[in-house]
């Protein structure tokens, strides 16, 4: 097993498989000559050169258009917004071109496109350059939704994604970026919708994904000296989703609590509470819990951050609460 | 110009100490630009910037002191600490903002000119941005709606030949923005941006004839930035002769030449410079002592109040 960074384990997946397949490209500003504006692309102008690794201008909705044009007559592009925020740019292309392909044209037009970057909120970049956008783009079906925690799911899903041959949005914990973990060294892939149990435990099960992950794994240690036993399932793609194991885990243990970064209202954590009152009601003690950012756009005062963020001890909080 | 420059080194060392936080795009080299501009400006006018925005508030005569609580993150800044260096927003000032998102905020200074026309008022509004901008869909967008509008709105771009790592000849197909003007029938100007009283002049002559209500202009100024795209990049993509250049040509040095040629004495100069570094130092002991914003702000302005 080697350690990767979950950026060192993104790259060797896009290097791999774009060993494997001439018709892979990466596109996107400052991938190239800049080695990637977070660096994931580092080293691939030099191995694939001009013509595979593509830098473009500030043109977001140009060169999605150019991705899903390009995917149309059988290119396999990986567009890479330098954050999601910047992904609304070319929101009509991603929903209103890539997303229904395939469906408007009767299955003619499959579309073998990964758009991926940077995602997630804090740092204090403000209201602008702070947001985790999963739950925008998991709302449009004919786009996949995947949220690598860690770096052997980020190198695993996103060559599943690379493969796959539907628009694919793959998000990037921007804060995750120089967490370490370890990667197999033998190639592998993770297939699209399965979650994995990331802790495994009796009283109460987290269902979350993403950055959000390291708030419940923080969380579920604070409470096991309390002598509370939490599961943790990380969700890993919210579409296609593992529905089968969230319920296998609340039929075992009673109580639910999603925790995201996002935005509690509209936000994906609510289509999860619905599914899980809706199909597995009996088994529940408790109403199913939320714990997200906060309702309002992020605030650039560290202390205003630091409440609008979710955290460990909120999570904490919510499941003491629900086990009172 | 000094104020600027001043303002912003401080700002750079309270960043490197973890006193301001998030991403600080430093406006030093290009001082003329934004000094010019706004001296061509009078109070009622409109400015519209990105979130290379301290050196254009600062222009705009905006306080030292809320500017650099901004950049704390405090209560007293200029957008109570919820804006941050992007985002710096004074409504009295007509200072529009500083927007985050590259290009987003040129439709909005024609909205803000379109305003202006509507309720007949002789405001201009003018708006920065850089070369990379150019390249998005809403500068397109916002230039033909001026232009077929003939909305009172003078377009400055500040090209400073780097978008981030990206050099203009990599990212334009015609590398001089100005004459994109063609493309959209609007008056067009192209500048260096190193002489601050040439660049009043000439932004000045655009501003009036978007007040005749002759409409729109498009002026390209070219300038450079001494630092990195932000503070986070080290700026490899250039060369150190090519940085040296630009240094030679330093606005504040120009326009200290000049001062002193037109017969202001060196002390009298270096004395306003002593002046300017003690105000600035009084701003980070006001950005310092101010409190941050109180909790219960978290949720406040979300919504508007009602009226
Ligand atoms: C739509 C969008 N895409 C990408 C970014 C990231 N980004 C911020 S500034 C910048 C470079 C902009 O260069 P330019 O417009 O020339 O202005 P300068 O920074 O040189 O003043 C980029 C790519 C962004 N903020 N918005």
């Amino acid at each position: 097993m080697a350690i990767l960074t979950y950026r060192e384990a993104l790259n060797r997946a896009m290097v791999e498989e774009m060993e494997k397949d001439p018709l892979i490209y990466l596109m996107g500003e400052e991938v190239g000559h800049y080695q990637g504006a977070y660096k994931v692309s580092q080293g691939m102008l030099d191995k694939f050169g001009e013509e595979r690794v593509i830098d473009t201008p500030i043109s977001e909705n140009g060169f999605a258009g150019i991705g899903v044009g390009s995917a149309m007559v059988g290119l396999r592009p990986i567009i890479e917004f330098m954050t999601w925020n910047f992904s609304l740019v070319a929101i009509d292309q991603i929903i209103n071109s890539a997303a229904k392909m395939n469906y408007m044209s009767g299955g003619q037009f499959p579309m073998p496109i990964v758009f991926r970057g940077a995602g997630g909120a804090g740092g204090r970049l403000g209201a602008q350059h702070s947001q985790a956008f999963e739950s925008w783009y998991a709302h449009c079906p004919g786009l996949k939704v995947v949220c690598p925690a860690t770096p052997k799911d980020a190198y695993g899903l996103l060559k599943s994604s690379i493969r796959d041959n539907n628009p694919t949005i793959f998000i990037e914990s921007e804060v995750l970026y120089g967490s370490k973990g370890e990667v197999p060294e033998q190639e592998y892939t993770i297939p699209l919708g399965l979650g994995e149990i990331k802790r495994k435990g009796t009283d109460i099960t987290i269902v979350t994904w993403s950055r959000a992950l390291s708030f419940a794994e923080e969380a579920a240690s604070i409470l096991e000296k309390e002598g509370i036993s939490v599961e943790i399932v990380d969700l890993r793609s919210l579409r296609p989703l593992d529905e089968n194991l969230i319920y296998e885990s609340v039929k075992k243990t009673n109580r639910a609590l999603v925790v995201e970064e996002g935005w509690p209202v509209a936000g994906f954590g609510a289509q999860i509470s619905h599914l899980i009152q809706k199909n597995v009601f009996a088994y529940l003690d408790h109403p199913v819990e939320r714990v997200t950012q906060m309702d309002v756009p992020m605030s650039y005062a560290a202390n205003l951050e630091r409440m609008s963020l979710p955290n460990a001890n909120r999570v904490a909080d919510t499941i003491r609460e629900m086990l009172r | 110009m000094v104020l600027i420059r001043k303002f912003e080194e401080a700002a750079a060392k309270a960043y490197s100490v973890g006193k301001i936080g998030g991403f600080l795009h430093l406006y030093i080299g290009q001082e003329a630009v934004g000094v010019g501009s706004i001296a061509a400006l009078t109070p009622h006018d409109y400015i519209v910037s990105t979130y290379r925005d301290h050196g254009h508030a600062l222009a705009r005569g905006l306080h030292p002191n809320p500017l650099m609580a901004e950049l704390f993150g405090k209560a007293t800044g200029v957008s109570k600490g919820n804006g941050g260096s992007m985002h710096f927003f004074d409504k009295n000032a007509h200072f529009m903002g500083g927007h985050g998102i590259v290009g987003g905020h040129i439709s909005l200074a024609a909205g803000i000119a379109f305003a202006s026309k509507y309720k007949k008022e002789d405001s201009v509004t003018i708006c920065f941005f850089g070369e990379g901008a150019a390249n998005i869909g809403s500068f397109h967008e916002g230039l033909n709606l001026a232009a077929i509008w003939k909305l009172p709105v003078v377009f400055i771009c500040e090209n400073n030949h780097y978008a981030m790592g990206t050099p203009e000849y990599r990212a334009l197909a015609v590398k001089d923005v100005s004459v994109r003007a063609y493309a959209y029938d609007m008056a067009r100007d192209h500048i260096e941006g190193d002489e601050v009283r040439k660049v009043r002049d000439h932004v000045k002559v655009a501003v009036d004839r978007a007040r005749r209500g002759e409409g729109p202009t498009l002026i390209e100024v070219s300038t450079y930035r001494f630092r990195g795209h932000s503070m986070s990049d080290p700026a490899k993509y250039r060369t150190k002769e090519e940085l040296d250049a630009y240094k030679k040509k330093d606005p504040l040095m120009r326009a200290r030449n000049e001062l002193e040629l037109g017969g202001i004495k060196p002390d009298v100069l270096d004395k306003l410079e002593i002046e300017i570094q003690t105000q600035i130092e009084e701003a980070y002991a006001f950005a310092e002592a101010s409190p941050e914003p109180p909790l219960s702000q978290l949720h406040k302005y979300v919504y508007a109040e009602d009226k």
